[in-house]
């Protein structure tokens, strides 16, 4: 279900162009903060978990996702070079499992590594904080990175619905409108998060039980749905 | 021997039929899919190719239907129409990859940018490429895993001379070697110089089959319209009209070109450079016109 070949080109696609350097800029951003923010306050279990909670969970991890997940397939339908994928004897879902878990693995290398970084140069990892968050990015690196791939083989508009998504849903409304939060991926990755630090560090909104089946339903329907996209693709000509 | 049948297939895009009703075979040697621009040719070949689901009809090989069925793809080469091809690859890097796709490997895609001599330049960068070079290694990647099936989609658009008769020279020996080689154009000429079976769609309509002797006799009998551009029109103009081939010319002066009616095609194509030559004019443009094309379509389909 794995294609090598197909990861390889999905590999040098997603880091071979300009958009990628938002995946250095973003985490480069996180950690001078962090080294900022250290330097002034010192360690700070509150402020740790508000620059973790509210920069890399509510504004990072997100934003990655959106430029891996639709990254790993918007622009090769959007080009049509796709057409060299689909014109081979390789089974649909497997092009999209394979797409899915290099989109998962760049999502992750991007936003859950420099997050522990990040927890550690703020608090040394006090009260497990620093792991907690890792946790969050992680589990929501999974289901962004499907969300968004799904989204790249819906619409050639990917990238900025994905954007709209992340900043005014995820951030916004995640943060302001006490509705919203339970349709979250944020939320749902900081009940996990939860359970790890403890409530006084981090919140959400979302019970344990209820995130775990959201994410893993967000993820497989939004898997399965783009693989049934891309063997329903039609290539129209430019006539 | 491979053979695509297309069977009562139409294709509709909302209220736009593409494909209206179409039944054809196409079998081994080179065929050449002929119709104006618009006329439905890439939907065909990308029905043919799998990337279409004919709204009604069947598209099938060797009696399989070829839509959502990946295992085609073993007898089935393309080149698509479109530039883009992972141009931070380079040729081989490409070629190899399309490879490993079919279970093959290096060596098959070293064989296969040799039969399209672009070994030279396999280590160079796609975007590097020329419009030509760009199109010989989508060719390579075709014909990596030896498919008994190659469909080309307008394979010679905006290819220089010389390329064009590279490619051409390629497909031929494909054809013979029994494949089914199926390529559309929108250039009569083109058609008629590499393809001995000739499919004609106007219109999403199928309009014509087969003997290409019957379409050359109706393609050298109407007159043929150019849009010439050069360094002093009215002298040219003068001196074309001497000449009996020339019929008709208009001085098109927003356009800034010459309008030529030419009645008799073969000595026309060899006067116009001469002409030029002996009066030292250089031309600039020289292009048949669209609606000269448009019209040799309608003349087919009416007669």
């Amino acid at each position: 279900m794995y294609n090598p070949t197909v990861a390889r080109l999905t590999y040098r696609a997603l880091l071979g162009r300009r958009r990628a350097a938002i995946l250095f800029v973003l985490p480069a951003l996180l950690i001078v903060i962090s080294l900022a923010v250290r330097a002034f306050s010192g360690a700070d279990d509150q402020v740790t978990s508000d620059v973790l909670g509210g920069f890399a969970i509510a504004t990072m991890v997100p934003l990655i996702g959106v430029i891996a997940g639709t990254g790993a397939i918007g622009p090769e339908i959007d080009d049509g070079s796709i057409v060299y994928l689909l014109s081979k004897p390789l089974k649909r879902p497997s092009i999209i499992l394979t797409k899915l878990t290099v989109a998962i693995a760049v999502t992750m290398a991007f936003s859950a590594i420099p997050t522990l970084v990040a927890g550690l140069i703020l608090n040394g990892n006090g009260g497990q904080i620093a792991v907690a968050y890792t946790i969050a990015a992680l589990v929501a690196s999974i289901a962004y990175s499907a969300l968004f791939l799904l989204l790249g083989t819906v619409s050639r508009h990917a990238v900025v619905i994905g954007l709209v998504y992340a900043l005014v849903w995820e951030a916004l409304f995640g943060s302001l409108v006490p509705g919203a939060r339970t349709l979250s991926v944020q939320q749902w990755a900081l009940a996990l998060a939860q359970k790890v630090a403890g409530q006084d560090a981090v919140s959400s909104d979302v019970g344990l039980p209820l995130a775990v089946v959201l994410l893993v339903a967000v993820t497989c329907v939004a898997t399965w749905y783009a693989g049934r996209r891309l063997r329903s693709l039609t290539l129209a000509g430019e006539e | 021997m491979t053979t695509i049948e297309i069977d009562h297939a139409s294709r509709w895009f909302g209220n736009v039929v593409a494909v209206n009703d179409v039944t054809m075979t196409i079998g081994p040697g080179v065929t050449g899919l002929l119709g104006p621009n618009g006329a439905g040719k890439s939907t065909l070949i990308n029905m043919m190719g799998g990337f279409l689901a004919p709204s009604t009809g069947t598209v099938t090989l060797d009696g399989r239907p070829i839509w959502r069925n990946e295992d085609v793809y073993k007898q089935i080469g393309i080149v698509p129409e479109r530039e883009a091809m992972y141009d931070f690859l380079t040729g081989l890097e490409f070629v190899v990859a399309n490879a490993e796709l079919h279970g093959l490997g290096e060596r098959e895609a070293h064989a296969a940018l040799a039969t399209v001599e672009m070994a030279y330049a396999q280590d160079r960068k796609i975007s590097t490429y020329s419009k030509g070079m760009r199109q010989r290694v989508k060719m390579a990647s075709a014909l990596v895993h030896n498919p008994s099936v190659l469909l080309l989609d307008e394979p010679f658009n905006g290819m220089d001379p010389r390329q064009r008769m590279q490619l051409m020279e390629l497909l031929r020996g494909m054809g013979e070697q029994g494949r089914t080689v199926l390529f559309s154009s929108h250039i009569l000429e083109e058609v008629e110089q590499l393809a001995s079976h000739i499919e004609v769609v106007v219109a999403g309509r199928h309009a014509a089959s087969g003997d290409f002797r019957r379409i050359r006799r109706l393609m050298t009998d109407r007159p043929h319209r150019y849009l010439v551009r050069s360094s002093d029109d009215r002298a040219l103009a003068a001196a074309l009209i001497a000449d009996a081939s020339t019929t008709g010319i208009e001085v098109d002066l927003s356009e800034g070109a010459l309008r030529i009616e030419a009645a008799d095609f073969g000595r026309f194509t060899t006067l116009l450079p001469q002409v030029a030559h002996a009066r030292s004019i250089r031309l600039l443009t020289v292009s048949p016109s669209d609606e000269s094309l448009e019209s040799v379509f309608s003349y087919l389909v009416s007669a």
